[in-house]
């Protein structure tokens, strides 16, 4: 920082929330969930290859309460970073600039990704026979 | 230290460091990859919901089970390396700090990739 004293452009602060913004943040914020998803997936490969016992004892931590909150936060987060994801594809293609379609494309990736979660952790419940 | 130039003199006519279009397009095109290999993975986990040690491994012993599943781990592994490090390029300020975050970044991708990869490939070549 060469002039300290210089005028900054201003920041997230002066802006009014809306979708679009709230969606461009949010993918950030998903895809470094899913880093921490990463190194949680790695974790689990290397206990499967290690054995029944070291594998039984990260499936416990999985199945906990707290395990249980963590992997339905990367279920969401996989789900929003993917929707928001394509949308982004579209975007880099010149198409869903228009303001309407822009923010109707920015909520329905909500929509999905909640409506997605849900789904996955109602089929994984019913695969186990929970439900 | 006392230097009358201003940021912009500093870097004017330097050019980029030519880079920036491969990132950016190696980003989308492991992006579209990652689509099918989600659904896969999402699937294949919801499937398997509950199973025991023996049947994950049966399981991933399959041939096309084992294979998607580096091919995920490779693909998300060098997508999550490239949106990674645009977030240290965007917060990190002070070079030396970004120049050891990057390493770290490069170095902690490999391991998880390397580690995650070998797990799989065990499994699949295992009696």
């Amino acid at each position: 920082m060469a002039q300290a004293n210089r005028p900054l452009s201003p920041h997230l602060q002066v802006y009014r929330w809306a979708a679009p913004m709230a969606v461009s943040i949010i993918h950030r914020a998903t895809g470094s969930a899913l880093a921490f998803g990463a190194i949680l997936l790695t974790w689990w490969l290397v206990a499967l290859a290690t054995g029944h016992d070291y594998f039984s004892i990260v499936q416990d931590y999985a199945g906990s309460w707290m395990g249980r909150l963590v992997l339905f936060g990367i279920t969401f987060s996989l789900m929003q970073h993917l929707a928001s994801g394509i949308r982004h594809l579209f975007m880099d293609m010149g198409r869903l600039y228009d303001l309407k379609i822009n923010a109707l494309t920015a909520k329905s990736t909500f929509v999905f990704s909640i409506v997605a979660t849900l789904g996955i952790w109602y089929a994984a419940y019913k695969v186990m026979g929970v439900l | 230290m006392k230097d009358m130039k201003t940021p912009i003199a500093k870097v004017r006519g330097l050019g980029s460091a030519k880079g920036g279009t491969h990132h950016w397009l190696t980003h989308r095109v492991t992006a579209i990859a990652n689509i099918p290999l989600v659904i896969f993975f999402v699937v294949s986990f919801v499937g398997n919901a509950g199973k025991g040690h023996a049947e994950w491994v049966a399981w991933l012993k399959q041939p096309i089970a084992s294979v998607l599943m580096i091919l995920f781990v490779a693909n998300m592994v060098y997508h999550m390396r490239l949106g990674l490090q645009v977030l240290i390029e965007d917060y990190v300020y002070d070079p030396g700090t970004k120049f050891a975050s990057m390493i770290a970044l490069t170095f902690s991708c490999v391991l998880i990739a390397a580690l995650s990869i070998f797990s799989i490939l065990r499994i699949a070549f295992g009696g």
